[in-house]
Parts: C-alpha cells; sequence; structure tokens
C-alpha cells in the first residue's frame, strides 16, 4: 500500500501537526519507502497466533482503596501541575477562545 | 596514602569510586570536582543538554559527611554520573532533546533516577540524546549532534556514538562520567554502547520503573546502565531497578544481588548461535568478533549450540510499527496546553494552537513516526498493519522461548557494522534504521540484553557483543559478559581531542 500527497495531509491533520506543502513533498516518498518496508510481514501467516497484549507476563494490580495513597500523584498539587503551563490562568489552564 | 590527581580519578568506574570512597584512599567531593571538570573541557562532544555541577557536589558532600559518621554510603555511594535527558529531574529542565520540551522543569523526580540519589550518586548533567529517543546516531536532538569521542583511524571526520543514549555513551567512552543512564526502546543501550567500547544492559522489561520517564513506546521503553565494566553495570542496575507502585507494567519482583553473584564460570551452560543474524551487510569484522566470542565463552566452560530464531527478519518492520504506533499515542500529550512549547499564532483557534505548537516543537524524525503511528492505527488500516505487527511480535517472542528451551543464553553481534560518520546515513530513514536489526528482537520479546566491547576494527573503532537472556536472567547475560570481558581484554581508548 502506498499513500498520496492528499493521505498524508490528512494524517497530518489527524496527528494535529501543521504541515507546509514543501514538507508535505518530503514526507510523501519517506512514508511511502517505509510503507513499502513494512508490507513484507503479510508474508507471515499469523491466522492462529493471538497479537500480544502483554510481552512479560504480570497480573494487573488493585491498589487499596485509599484516597492520595501515593504522595507524588495525590491530589492537592495544582501549584505543581500548573507550574510548566505556558499560560495558567486563574488556578486552570488558559486557551484560546473554543466557543465563540 | 596516595592522593589521586584529577586524570587518575576521572579514569575510574563505578566500584573502584565507590570502593575508594568507602575505604578513603579519596573524598566523594574531590571525586565530583574531578568529574565536573571533565566535563566543563568537554563542550566539544555535546553530550550534556545542561550540566549541574552542584548537584553532583552536593550528593558527594552527602556521602562524605556519612562517612565521618561511619554510616552506610549506598551501592553508588560518592559515584557522579550523567543522566538521560529522558529523565524527569525536580528543578533541573527536562527535554527529551525536543524544542517542544525546551525549559520544562519536572515537579516531580522520575522513579529510577531517585534510587539512584537515594543509592548516594550525584548528577553531573542531562545527557543529550535522539529526539524524543528516535534515532540511532544522535542526530535528532533539537540540541545538535554528539560526538563520539572515536575517530576512525587516519581522518577527523565526527563519528557517531549511537543512538538513541548518544550523550550517555559518549560521556562514558570520553571519561567524562564513570557511568550514565540510558533507555532501551529497540536498542538504545546497546548500539550506542557498542559504538563506543563500553557496556549497558537493558534489563527484562518491567525491572526498572517507567514512572518519570519521558514516554516513547511504552511497552517496550526501559532504562538500565551504561558503564565500562560488566562489574559497574551490575551495580548501577541493582541501584535502578526494583518494583514501583507507580508503574503499573513494574515487576513485583526482588532484585537480585547482581554484583555478588557475578561470576565467570560458565561450565554446564549452554550458549545458542540464532542462525539467522547472519545476514547480508553485515561487517566482516562483525562476523570475526562473533567467532571470537564463541571461543571466548567456549574457553569460559560454556557449550555452544546452533538455535534458530525463524522470524528475526520480521522483527525490524514489526517494530517500525508498534514503536511508531505507541509513539503517536504518547506523544499526544504535546499540545501546547500544560507544558512546554505553545506556538499561538495571532487569530488562531485551539485546534490551530495544536497543530502549529506540534509543527514548530517536533523535530523530522518525531513527525515521521508519530504521522506512520497515525496512519497504521486509522481506520481501515489497524488490522493490516498494527494488529499483524503485535501477532508477529508473538512469533518473534515465541522463537526466544523455544530457543531456551536448547540454551541459557544467546551470543550474538550488537550492530552489523561499527560507528559511521556524523551525516553519513542521513539520506534515507531505512538505512539508519537496519542499525538496530540485531538488538530489536530481544526488545520486542521483552528480554534482558547487554553489550560488552569485544575488540577493535581495522578502522581503530570499537565493537560489541551481544549477550540476550531468558526473562529475568539479567544474572546470566552479566556472568556471559563478565567472561567476554576477562577474555577480550578490551582496553583501548579514544585519544582526547576534545
Amino acid at each position: 500500500m502506498s499513500v498520496t500527497r492528499e493521505e498524508v495531509a490528512r494524517i497530518a491533520a489527524l496527528a494535529r501537526i501543521r504541515m507546509g506543502d514543501e514538507e508535505l513533498d518530503r514526507m510523501v516518498p519517506e512514508l511511502n519507502g517505509i510503507l513499502a518496508w513494512v508490507e513484507q510481514l503479510g508474508e507471515v501467516d499469523t491466522s492462529h497466533i493471538e497479537p500480544m497484549t502483554a510481552v512479560i507476563p504480570n497480573t494487573l494490580r488493585l491498589r487499596d482503596d485509599v484516597v492520595d495513597a501515593i504522595p507524588e500523584t495525590a491530589g492537592g498539587r495544582r501549584e505543581d501541575v500548573l507550574a510548566n503551563a505556558p499560560a495558567a490562568e486563574h488556578g486552570f489552564f488558559g486557551v484560546p477562545k473554543v466557543i465563540e | 596514602m596516595m592522593s589521586k590527581n584529577a586524570d587518575e580519578l576521572t579514569s575510574l568506574g563505578v566500584k573502584d569510586i565507590r570502593d575508594g570512597v568507602a575505604g578513603g584512599d579519596f573524598t566523594a567531593r574531590e571525586v565530583a570536582e574531578s568529574f565536573n571538570a571533565a566535563v566543563a573541557g568537554a563542550a566539544e562532544l555535546n553530550a550534556f543538554i545542561v550540566t549541574t555541577p552542584d548537584h553532583a557536589l552536593a550528593a558527594a558532600d552527602r556521602v562524605d559527611a556519612k562517612r565521618a559518621k561511619g554510616e552506610d554510603l549506598g551501592k553508588m555511594g560518592g559515584v557522579p554520573i550523567g543522566m538521560k535527558d529522558l529523565f524527569a529531574t525536580k528543578g533541573v529542565q527536562t527535554t527529551a532533546a525536543s524544542h517542544i520540551l525546551e525549559g520544562f522543569t519536572p515537579e516531580y523526580e522520575s522513579t529510577v533516577s531517585q534510587k539512584l540519589w537515594d543509592a548516594g550518586a550525584g548528577m553531573l548533567g542531562k545527557l543529550n540524546l535522539d529526539q524524543f529517543a528516535m534515532g540511532s546516531s544522535n542526530e535528532t536532538s533539537y540540541f545538535g549532534n554528539v560526538n563520539s569521542p572515536w575517530k576512525k583511524a587516519g581522518t577527523n571526520a565526527a563519528m557517531s556514538p549511537g543512538g538513541s543514549s548518544g550523550g550517555s555513551s559518549s560521556a562514558v567512552a570520553a571519561r567524562i562520567a564513570p557511568a550514565a543512564t540510558g533507555t532501551d526502546t529497540g536498542g538504545s543501550i546497546r548500539q550506542p554502547a557498542a559504538f563506543t567500547g563500553i557496556c549497558g544492559i537493558k534489563p527484562t522489561y518491567g525491572r526498572c520503573s517507567r514512572w518519570g520517564v519521558v514516554a516513547f513506546a511504552s511497552s517496550l521503553d526501559q532504562a538500565g546502565p551504561m558503564a565500562r565494566s560488566v562489574e559497574d553495570c551490575a551495580i548501577m542496575l541493582e541501584a535502578m531497578a526494583g518494583f514501583d507502585p507507580k508503574d503499573a507494567t513494574s515487576l513485583q519482583m526482588d532484585v537480585p544481588d547482581w554484583e555478588a553473584a557475578l561470576n565467570a564460570d560458565l561450565k554446564g551452560r549452554k550458549v545458542g548461535i540464532p542462525r539467522e543474524y547472519r545476514m547480508d551487510g553485515t561487517d566482516q569484522a562483525i562476523l570475526d568478533s562473533w567467532e571470537q566470542g564463541k571461543a571466548m565463552l567456549r574457553d569460559a566452560g560454556a557449550q555452544v549450540v546452533d538455535i534458530s530464531l525463524p522470524h528475526t527478519k520480521y522483527a525490524l518492520p514489526a517494530y517500525y510499527i508498534i514503536a511508531p504506533a505507541e509513539a503517536s499515542s504518547n506523544l499526544a500529550r504535546y499540545d501546547g496546553v500544560r507544558y512546554g512549547l505553545r506556538d499561538l499564532p495571532e487569530g488562531a483557534g485551539l485546534q490551530d494552537m495544536y497543530a502549529a505548537t506540534r509543527a514548530a516543537g517536533f523535530g523530522d524524525e518525531v513527525k515521521r513516526r508519530v504521522l506512520i503511528g497515525t496512519y497504521v492505527l486509522s481506520a481501515g488500516f489497524y488490522d493490516a498493519y498494527y494488529t499483524q505487527a503485535q501477532k508477529i511480535r508473538t512469533l518473534v517472542a515465541q522463537d526466544f522461548e523455544k530457543a531456551f528451551a536448547t540454551c541459557d543464553v544467546i551470543l550474538a553481534p550488537t550492530t552489523p557494522t561499527a560507528s559511521f560518520p556524523l551525516g553519513s546515513l542521513n539520506e534515507d530513514p531505512l538505512t539508519m534504521y537496519l542499525n538496530d536489526v540485531f538488538a530489536v528482537p530481544a526488545s520486542l520479546a521483552g528480554l534482558p540484553a547487554m553489550s560488552v566491547p569485544a575488540m577493535v576494527n581495522s578502522d581503530g573503532l570499537p565493537l560489541g557483543l551481544q549477550l540476550i537472556g531468558k526473562p529475568f536472567d539479567e544474572q546470566g547475560v552479566l556472568n556471559a559478559g563478565l567472561a567476554i570481558q576477562q577474555r577480550a581484554g578490551f582496553d583501548a581508548k579514544p585519544e582526547k581531542w576534545w
């Protein structure tokens, strides 16, 4: 399978990456080179194989039902959470106006 | 007591520094000062994005104070290290070598780095890397290429330190850090270690917590140590590993005493040689080093047996679906809202801000992988690409499982070639990807794997050998690595030009 310029533009839009004409022109053959190369995976008969979900056998743990049991991931840290925000305002993340 | 000068101190590794500080041969502060000076004098390597001499000194002073009081100094007591700039460090800029995180200063410390500080280590600085750990040559960093301290004999060309942990490999090989952290998603510890004549081990997936490590491909990412000896790697891995409730994939297992159990006697052990790793395009010198490796392990008492890993050739293309798919999801968080760069064009709305921010913040290789990942996960293509790749991943893991029924550890080359000049493989992304052809299968299977230096080629460049172990058998990997280290007697080091 290969992708057209229009398809790459659509993928870039899905990925929320703005791309100019020149960048799209460069990406199309690069992506097609990679996609043509991964095409060889189709040679392998995998009809009776389960896709991998966990690489090392591990059980999903349940933690004790305790509020804020782990301080680093607990609540009450608004200042820390906002400390690196490009535009923190009134204790919230500021974004451009969404609703007209 | 003979006091050592700065050059002598910076020639020491983890074990010698730890034991020397504990024994009073020198102080932790002298060690930290020597390495801080070495780091400051090596700006041309571009191994560090930021340096943190005060962090190293403060840690050293704490260790010296503990020693004065007769307290335990910790597994890494008095050892200053380099920290790959993929680990969140509280109060110290953490960028993943990307413009999109430039200026990001975490309010918290990653589990692995915290464990190292708790073990008595200090930080020399944050090490450069390929952007978001995507690359095999250290040419995708927003903060510039990292130079290897090595030169190809008779040339002055800047050589690649490998990637993505290229700042780590460069710093350790140049003796401006005794050890450094690395992370390995598809070879990012082993390939740079091989390129620079040092050791590096990626443990079993889940040994080291991923909490606070900038995520690339979460089902593959593992942290590990890079140092100049197998012993040093064992010591540092002990300090880094361990259960962490903050990482859902963390292994709930005790950390073995790897250092104490090191044993290069391989009597009764079987070493598997995978026939599919004999690939076209592999340097003759690499094949020669592989033969030498077999002889060394036989000499250590092991029996060498042929094994087959039939799906080897499909591992790399499967990786280049799985890793970008996970990356496209993980990197969705860089949106210009919560942290990092924001590009808000005049009059732009929220969607335009996302797209502008990500366009300005991500480098070309990151964009390429996010696009590939977005494509293979999109409606209509998911099964053909992503599900098929995950099935191949199962087959690759099953190949290893079957092979380990007949052998205890696997010996293979780490890379198909030695290091190459920076800029020489940039024409086609695929050529660069092939660097990791021998490293990726163990990553897909979550297995512990290590690179140890074997020899230098006719150009005077180091070559590494790779050891791959059963799940949780880091000890078997380290022991076989030690047997090679003792017999290879690798003592080549780069001549100082920086």
